[in-house]
């Protein structure tokens, strides 16, 4: 066995209600590593040969839930929750931040993999070895903070009960759903705490379809040993020393970007992108500070970046408002993007958002295209059941926000997210609505835009990513450099928060990886046979999509047409994305990647790397 | 943490009257005369919980795997816990020396440091989340 990890993952039907212990083979550890990377692998094992008639929401799904081998030693550890993502129809590696992963590896499991679907709403209760599917109807229907509320007390009460000598519980760690995720919106989150969130994927509302309400994990053991505690030690002393000195997010939390790189590199989306600028002086960091945040140093377990800050309403209209952050980008979505320039509106947002259990970045642009189509009167008051969009109408954004939670009236329209709500009001409206949808392949495109050529995603970021719009996982050239694709996989599957390999050596992670598990691995072999073949699945998995929508390769690995629109203000007005450009470089990421002229990966890369089975499927797609 | 937001240090205040040390049947506990921290002689401790219900503030637990309970001991006079809180910049740990004071008024029970840290942080409506 590979040091570093439990050794065992936790499988649980809920169709039948049976739990059992599942192993994963050492070359498969080795080559996928965990979380991300061992999700696709696991889901093409599972679905592969059907994944095209598999429904994203139905009882054949599988929901997982993986950590990695560095998840707890470093610092800032993740969960990674995936599946058949409901968005996307591919493979989405959406990580959440909180102390699950590393409970649960202290409980002695590296995942857990649910499968079935239960008859009435339970939720997963793992102490140790103990595990119990208990049923969740007294939580069913109920907000984040009253979930996570009843969850504490009940879970609390259950160990005081079994264990009468302990002493004082620490409360297990949980995930759950809120009412976005119970009535199947597909931009429902996985939650933790109150606003944390597992996002892009739509998972949230995998768990709803399965009738899983939450997870609770109270882990008493060690985390799995690592094979070189000294140098992991030391390691994590180098990492820590160098974010202590870094003031940006420590000091502001990584609402600090939305000054630095958003706001004043003209990259933050304002009105559903209709603009990349503003000049609002009262949407700084600063104002934060002194208007609503009451906690300026918080942090999840082990992390010494501290970028969370807990942000309360406390007077006026929004009064009773409770968020964290709100972090970047649910200052730029929630925000900006809505026209809404207070940090009260701002927090006011988030903090429905979490309550409802939805995700901040594509409810936000789901409501920044309402509100445009509103704004273009082709959306009339009629059609939003009386609700008049105006920009920065925070109140106004936060009622149709309730509705696509409930699906009631126009939300369920919009609680199918931006692309097929788009595709759904065209049919009504009779007219192409999708250049008003910043998206690409169902994901929402995260708040960094790529017109003004100063924000950090390239211009085939989004167009060519495996995770459509996933800000957290842009493709970039070369393959194996900084901002490829490839790094990004090696954090959601090492599953550690992507914040902290800012600032670190070049090989860090690597030696780290080294330094737990006790394999050597080189950025070369990382890039060119592992990684690869994560990337290689989930490419082959999105393009096979189904059974409610298919995605043509090439046709479909494009920009959303408002990235080709020129800036109309601000010191980069009049740029936007170069058409040509954009598909030189697409040729050229093809070309790297191993894809044929259609974006198809080639029969000699997919043998080359073993992936024989996935050869056979992409053979009908190339023709 | 039993609510986002509110997490504390749940640790030994170190009460003058140690009413641990008196609950204890076995003389496993001790008081250690350099820093005032209660020492658990782990040999003699049976884990019976007697010390966690007479401390004001349950802090005492058991140890999960072995049959012993745990209470901070200071680290000998050099805790960790406050290097690595002074090393990362948050300062929210601070070494001081024992004066008179009533140190049993900190030892409290989680859910009241809870109720009062919402109160403050959340408003009037943060003492529902406990």
């Amino acid at each position: 066995m590979i040091e570093g990890y439990a050794g065992k993952f936790l499988e649980a039907n809920l169709s039948s209600g049976k739990t059992k212990n599942v192993r994963f083979d050492d070359e498969v550890l080795r080559d996928y590593v965990g979380g991300r990377g061992l999700a696709a692998k696991i889901l093409w094992d599972r679905l592969g040969r059907r994944w095209e008639k598999a429904k994203p929401l139905g009882p054949e799904n599988v929901l997982l839930f993986l950590t990695g081998p560095l998840t707890g030693y470093y610092p800032g550890g993740r969960i990674c929750v995936s599946g058949k993502s409901p968005q996307s129809n591919g493979v989405v590696g959406s990580t959440v931040g909180g102390e699950f992963g590393v409970e649960l590896r202290c409980a002695g499991y590296d995942g857990i993999i649910v499968t079935g679907q239960s008859e009435k709403p339970v939720y997963l209760f793992i102490k140790d070895a103990d595990v119990e599917i208990r049923d969740a109807s007294k939580m069913w229907g109920k907000d984040a903070k009253q979930t996570m509320t009843l969850l504490t007390r009940e879970c609390r009460e259950l160990l005081r009960k079994r264990y009468p000598l302990f002493g004082e519980w620490r409360e297990p760690a949980m995930l759950y759903i809120g009412p976005a995720g119970e009535n199947l919106v597909r931009t429902a989150v996985v939650a933790a705490k109150w606003a944390h969130a597992a996002g892009y994927g739509g998972y949230g509302a995998v768990m709803g379809s399965k009738k899983l309400k939450a997870i609770a994990v109270k882990g008493t053991g060690q985390l799995p040993e690592a094979a070189n505690m000294k140098k992991t030690e030391k390691l994590i002393q180098e990492l820590c020393d160098g974010v202590y000195e870094n003031e940006l997010w420590r000091r502001w939390g990584t609402g600090s970007g939305g000054y630095e790189v958003g706001a004043k590199m003209s990259s933050e989306p304002v009105r559903n992108w209709q603009d990349e600028w503003h000049d609002e002086k009262s949407f700084g960091v600063d104002k934060f500070e002194d208007r609503v945040w009451v906690k300026q140093c918080w942090s999840d377990f082990g992390c010494p970046t501290n970028c969370l800050k807990v942000s309360v309403v406390k007077t006026g209209k929004f009064k009773g408002a409770i968020t964290d952050n709100p972090d970047y980008e649910l200052q730029a979505y929630l925000g900006t993007n809505l026209g809404i320039f207070t940090p009260e509106g701002n927090v006011y947002m988030a903090s429905i958002i979490d309550d409802l259990g939805l995700c901040g970045i594509q409810t936000g642009n789901v409501l920044g295209f309402a509100a445009e189509l509103y704004q273009r009167r082709i959306l009339i008051e009629d059609d939003l059941d009386g609700l008049k969009l105006k920009w920065g109408d925070a109140e106004t954004f936060g009622k149709l926000a309730r509705k696509i939670a409930y699906r009631e009236g126009v939300g369920d329209v919009l609680a199918e997210g931006t692309y097929r709500a788009a595709l759904k009001l065209g049919k009504m409206k009779r007219m192409d609505l999708l250049p008003y949808a910043v998206q690409s392949k169902g994901i929402s495109i995260g708040a960094h835009g790529i017109r003004s050529g100063k924000d950090y995603p390239d211009i085939i970021s989004y167009a060519c990513s495996v995770q459509g719009g996933d800000h957290t996982s842009t493709a970039g050239l070369p393959l194996d450099g900084g901002g490829s694709e490839l790094m990004e996989i090696f954090n959601d599957s090492g599953v550690y928060c992507n914040f902290n390999v800012f600032g670190v050596r070049r090989n860090f992670r690597f030696e780290f990886y080294k330094a737990v598990t006790g394999l050597p691995l080189t950025r070369k072999e990382w890039c060119n046979k592992r990684a690869i073949k994560t990337l290689q699945l989930q490419r082959a998995m999105l393009l096979l999509g189904g059974p409610d929508l298919k995605w043509k390769p090439k046709a479909d690995d494009v920009n959303p047409p408002r990235f080709y629109e020129p800036l109309p203000s601000g010191p980069y007005k009049g740029k936007t994305a170069d058409r040509s450009a954009v598909k030189e470089k697409i040729k050229e990421y093809y070309n790297a990647a191993g894809w044929d002229a259609n974006g198809v990966p080639k029969s000699k890369t997919l043998k080359g790397l073993g992936l024989d089975d996935v050869d056979d499927a992409m053979r009908e797609l190339r023709t | 943490m039993l609510v986002p937001g509110a997490e504390f240090p749940h640790l030994c205040a170190q009460c003058e009257d140690y009413p641990c040390v008196r609950a204890c049947p076995t003389s496993a506990l001790s008081v250690s005369e350099y820093t005032g921290a209660v020492l658990v002689n782990n040999k003699a401790c049976t884990a019976c919980g007697k010390c966690i219900t007479a401390c004001p503030g349950r802090v005492p637990h058991m140890h999960p795997i072995e049959k012993r309970i745990l209470i901070c001991d200071l680290c000998d006079g050099d805790p960790q816990c406050v290097r690595v809180c002074r090393e990362g910049g948050w300062n929210v740990f601070k070494k001081v020396t024992r004066r008179e004071q009533t140190y049993s008024l900190y030892a409290r029970k989680p859910e009241e440091v809870t109720q009062d840290l919402c109160a403050k942080f959340y408003g009037e409506k943060g003492e529902d989340f406990v």
